[in-house]
């Protein structure tokens, strides 16, 4: 299942899946993912899986890079090995003044917020992976008539628990930081918990996600 | 904890970006932590050494200019690597000290660390720990997750650092040692490398780039000869590596450092290699680098020279 082995740098292998976005490849990626870190290999310091690559650092002091590649090119997955999949329901309040780019969104889509926010929910999202920040999900897919290009200028801000959505993605800002994903609303729900040192992911790679609408007041409940 | 019984430092200027580092966390990519850790790996381990401490003790990293430290307790040792300029305070007089060499330090004597000379990492321990609380194994501070000690924020202002297991058989050690820097950064081609022009190619090996100002322990930006791109500015996000060096869609070099975010979209044009990454982070902005293309078969090797390197240096202290 993995097309190619490459070296990235002298102390990582760059394993390819292949170039396409879909959920066949990452569930791929993610059942390696999952496979590779049970072994708990020695010496193995980070496995980071993407939409369609898996990138394997290592410690230099225990591996090189043609005896690991040659380890990882004959580990064998079971074609009916199932992923494990939860289904996860996450509470979003797009009132205005969460919703910072809803009027772009209308715009861009031409499409009304209420439609767009109708389309928004009404559909389950697959996680293809987690990071960038600690915790964020990367979801989806989004339908077609929803898609639309991230900000021409980035947010130096986006607020903690913002949601947004670009081209076929959405995702969830699980910290403030930088960022342009056309934002639509935010959860007051803490999606990473450093104090949860066991898992302290409220998504992980293969999950599913169902994102349900609710009001400021019960946003303002749960924040409380 | 009775105050009589306590030893523990005050910090009266906490410095630009003083945390507290050890080796790092492993195996948390997939969920977006880094591994942190010392920035630069050779001056913690021979910290550690200098001091007779566990490998993966935790050190007091520092950035540009360093805390200033009162000392309240039993007499210990302490000890600060990299290049870095230093003063003792004590009922005696002040004294300018030398990195690599261990100082007594009594109830009441103060260490007031102005700055790193021509390099940005600075590194500060004793004969003994910090009382610090550990995060996924480590207890390196990384600021942008607020993960670790101190609710995983820098050192601020009359902060108290408590002293732990101090080892009171410890005498005084040093080593003569001036530190080494490098021009050339030695690189392996990216995965991407082939999204580049060719004359844009040739640029990144022949002329130098800057570093810029905009620089910490995510990343450093570089500024030179515009990179053009003939493929794609983005790719599908994937996971980066310390050292890789990706080309923003404004055609400028961003090399990630140990704090860098997991993922990123930008096509990677080369990986600094493992033997060079110490070097390269003490670089300070404004200085001058050139890229210089190495074998992946090479970068092992040299990886190996650098660590006997280390490990000759730590043979030397006495």
């Amino acid at each position: 299942m993995i097309k190619n082995i490459l070296n990235l740098g002298d102390a990582a292998l760059y394993c390819d899946f292949g170039s396409d976005v879909n959920q066949e490849i990452n569930s791929n990626v993610i059942k390696y993912f999952y496979h590779i870190k049970k072994l708990n290999l020695k010496g193995i310091t980070n496995l980071t899986p993407s939409y369609n690559k898996l990138i394997i650092s290592y410690d230099l002091n225990i591996h090189s890079f043609l005896s690991l590649k040659k380890k990882i090119e004959n580990i064998e997955i079971k074609e009916n090995n199932k992923l494990e999949k939860n289904l996860i329901e996450i509470p979003v309040c797009c009132d205005n003044n969460f919703a910072l780019d809803i009027k772009r969104v209308e715009n861009k889509l031409k499409l009304k917020s209420e439609i767009i926010l109708e389309k928004f929910f009404s559909k389950n999202y697959f996680c293809y992976m987690t990071g960038f920040v600690a915790g964020m999900p990367f979801l989806g897919d989004l339908n077609q008539e929803m898609r639309l290009k991230r900000l021409e200028t980035p947010r130096v801000k986006v607020p903690k628990g913002s949601v947004g959505i670009t081209e076929q993605f959405c995702n969830i800002y699980t910290f403030e930081t930088p960022g342009g994903w056309n934002i639509l609303g935010n959860t007051p729900q803490n999606i990473f918990d450093t104090s949860n040192q066991s898992n302290p992911n409220l998504v992980n790679p293969g999950d599913t996600i169902k994102f349900y609408r609710i009001t400021l007041d019960q946003y303002n409940e749960i924040k409380r | 904890m009775k105050s009589k019984d306590r030893n523990y430092f005050k910090i009266l200027r906490a410095g630009i970006n003083t945390t507290y580092q050890d080796l790092g966390r492993n195996n948390l990519y997939h969920i977006g932590i880094p591994f942190s850790g010392a920035m630069d790996k050779r001056n913690f381990q021979l910290l550690n050494s200098l001091l007779q401490n566990d490998y993966n003790s935790p050190v007091i990293e520092f950035a540009y200019q360093g805390p200033h430290l009162k000392y309240f307790g039993k007499d210990i040792f302490f000890c600060i690597s990299g290049n870095v300029s230093f003063k003792i305070i004590s009922k005696e007089g002040v004294i300018d000290g030398n990195s690599y060499q261990c100082y007594l330090l009594k109830n009441g004597d103060e260490v007031d660390i102005h700055s790193t000379n021509k390099s940005v990492y600075g590194y500060f321990s004793i004969n003994g720990t910090f009382g610090v609380d550990y995060y996924w194994g480590s207890c390196s501070i990384n600021t942008q997750a607020q993960i670790g000690p101190n609710n995983g924020n820098k050192f601020s202002k009359d902060l108290e650092i408590e002293l732990i297991d101090i080892n009171n058989s410890f005498n005084k050690r040093k080593l003569d040692y001036l530190g080494s820097t490098i021009e050339n950064i030695r690189v392996i081609k990216g995965t991407n490398y082939d999204y580049f022009s060719k004359s844009s190619q040739n640029k990144f090996f022949k002329e130098s780039f800057k570093i810029t100002k905009l620089s910490d322990r995510m990343g450093m930006r570089l500024e030179g000869p515009k990179i053009e791109n003939i493929v794609d500015p983005n790719i599908k996000s994937e996971g980066l590596v310390k050292g890789v060096i990706q080309i923003t869609s404004a055609g400028d070099p961003i090399i990630m450092l140990s704090d860098h975010g997991t993922i990123g979209g930008y096509p990677k044009i080369a990986t600094v290699i493992s033997a060079d990454y110490d070097r390269l982070v003490q670089l300070t902005p404004g200085s001058n680098i050139k890229f210089k293309d190495v074998s992946l078969e090479d970068a092992e090797t040299l990886y190996k020279l650098y660590q006997m390197e280390t490990n000759n240096l730590i043979s030397q202290i006495k």
